[in-house]
């Protein structure tokens, strides 16, 4: 967010910027009109649903991809120029790597890349690889495979790690010492970029989240500011109110049809449960519960489309 | 960081990593030498033409192997390596993108001299191969030279296949396309349809170079046959940047 004036005049463009960027691929609008900067040393979480542009808002970055129509820079020049990549270092979604390279094979070829990369014991220590150095990777378990190519994108001791969905399919147990990880990155001034669609992820990491949606920015804020705005109550009831009536009234953020329920989001529940009895004094089955996370976040992705199938 | 180191790394590499794979090494390495032992060695008294057929049979299925390297070098593994996200990964490194390329080649030059010096040493051991030299080094050069074509039209495959059916499809192209050359029985010995075919299909330009170099072949203008090839890698080359292309907008999300 802008301040003041001078921000805008002095500031230098953070490590990566997206301005104004369009993508589609044929009828798909994977990026539509998107704005976005990665500030110098911070954790930025990019949260959204599957398909909401996160990966290809990451690709334009890394110049995997041509923007449809506005500019992506990387550290100030095009994402494909090798200077700019030089200080960078990836993690990709989906990114297998030859099964017959050992892990130190491969360490050792992607350290060529870079002008000063991290001494091999650094790498090892930062990715927990002790003792798998020797192993083919298609011999590596899920996890340790994960934290393979968590070095690939350390190695280089780039200066920002573009970080695509790290933790799916992780158990909890190697997503907490992933976040302790990506933690003790930010602690040594490394700027992340980290797509995610848990939003506990994204809390627990982030200095600044951007909600995706659709290709749309649709949020922006600090996790406390998104977490405040989601935050609220659900409403359970079977009522004989139609949902597009609920929908309109004051302090509700979302309706769904659940059978003969009606789920609603609000921001406090207490004026809109004595709406609701008051328009339908036949109102059954009442009940009120703090909204989870994941439905906070439903909450701020569901588009109104979605709501309105019933 | 050192280019040079960057380029070597991928090339060495690239190496360990195909040969740790026995279904690439030893389909590329074995097969050709087989089908010299078998074809070249046991018909090896008869003349094909100024020199005896295991000699002739030296060129023609030497250059069968070194297409075969060629070809399954950029094929499958472009085609493997897209699949499991490896190539995105390396492109979205600050590695440059010729060195990837750079290794291919260099794997494919490498596994292409193995297979014409293994060729070598059957034919002479074990059947009645006695070159010059000099001859033998102008073989082995036309051979090694004469990949590039291979190397595109694999890299061509290897953006449009998948890793799974790249082996297949490319074992329909290359078998067919070697036969029909020339390649595992002299052109003559051909139907005459066939032999019409033949000046269309790249691996028929690259053995007649190599023929050449032992005085045998049908004597054409060499020029014409290394501006076949020329012409035949910028085309592959071309429809390998249009796959490339096409390829790229394939994952989002």
């Amino acid at each position: 967010m802008v301040h003041s004036l001078t921000d805008v005049v002095h500031k230098p463009p953070g490590p990566a910027v997206l301005e104004r960027v369009s993508k589609h691929y044929g009828s798909v609008k994977a990026l539509e009109d998107v704005s976005l900067e990665v500030r110098a040393g911070e954790v930025l979480a990019l949260l959204g649903p599957n398909g909401a542009g996160k990966t290809t808002a990451v690709s334009l970055m890394l110049g995997l991809m041509r923007p449809g129509s506005g500019r992506v820079t990387l550290f100030g020049q095009d994402p494909g120029s090798p200077r700019a990549r030089q200080r960078a270092g990836a993690m990709l979604q989906l990114s297998g790597v030859p099964q017959t390279l050992r892990v130190r094979e491969l360490i050792d070829l992607f350290r060529s890349y870079y002008p000063a990369p991290l001494p091999l014991e650094r790498v090892v220590e930062a990715a927990q690889l002790e003792g798998i150095l020797h192993r083919l990777y298609g011999q590596l378990s899920g996890g340790q495979k994960q934290r393979v190519h968590f070095a690939l994108a350390v190695c280089g001791d780039p200066d920002v790690l573009f970080l695509d969905e790290p933790t799916v399919g992780m158990d909890v147990e190697s997503r907490r010492s992933f976040w302790s990880q990506v933690r003790s990155l930010a602690r040594a001034g490394k700027t992340v970029l980290l797509t995610t669609h848990y939003l506990e992820e994204a809390d627990a990491l982030a200095d600044r989240v951007v909600v995706l949606n659709q290709g749309r920015v649709t949020a922006e804020g600090t996790p406390a500011e998104i977490k405040a705005r989601t935050a609220g109550r659900q409403i359970r009831a079977v009522t004989r109110l139609s949902p597009d009536l609920v929908r309109r009234l004051p302090g509700v953020t979302s309706v769904q049809a659940k059978g003969t329920a009606l789920q609603v989001l609000a921001v406090r529940a207490e004026p809109v449960v004595a709406e609701l009895l008051r328009l339908d004094p036949g109102l059954s089955d009442l009940e009120v519960t703090g909204a989870g996370l994941e439905e906070a976040f439903l909450a701020l992705t569901t588009p109104a489309e979605k709501e309105a199938v019933r | 960081m050192n280019t040079l180191r960057i380029f070597a790394l991928e090339a060495k590499y690239e190496f360990l990593k195909s040969w740790r794979l026995p279904i690439y090494s030893l389909s590329t390495l074995a097969f050709p030498l087989m089908f010299y032992a078998i074809f070249g060695l046991s018909f090896g008294n008869q003349n094909a033409g100024p020199v005896n057929t295991a000699t002739y049979m030296l060129a023609t299925y030497g250059a069968f192997g070194t297409i075969g390297a060629a070809l399954f070098g950029f094929g499958v593994g472009v085609a493997v390596e897209r699949g499991q996200g490896w190539m995105r990964l390396k492109r979205a490194s600050p590695m440059p993108p010729l060195a990837y390329f750079f290794a291919k080649i260099a794997l494919a030059l490498l596994f292409g001299a193995l297979i014409v010096l293994g060729m070598t040493l059957l034919g002479t051991l074990a059947g009645k191969v006695s070159l010059e030299p000099l001859t033998w080094l102008r073989l082995f050069g036309v051979l090694l030279l004469g990949v590039f074509p291979f190397c595109a039209l694999g890299l061509f495959f290897g953006y449009v296949l998948g890793p799974n059916s790249a082996p297949g499809v490319l074992n329909l192209v290359y078998l067919p396309m070697a036969f029909a050359s020339g390649l595992w029985v002299p052109l003559e010995a051909l139907p005459k349809a066939l032999q019409s075919v033949a000046p269309f299909l790249p691996p028929y330009h690259y053995a007649q170079l190599a023929l050449r170099t032992l005085g045998a072949g049908r004597g054409e203008n060499p020029w014409l046959h290394a501006l076949a090839l020329v012409g035949f890698t910028l085309a592959f080359l071309a429809l390998a940047l249009w796959a490339y292309r096409r390829d790229e907008g394939k994952t989002y999300g």
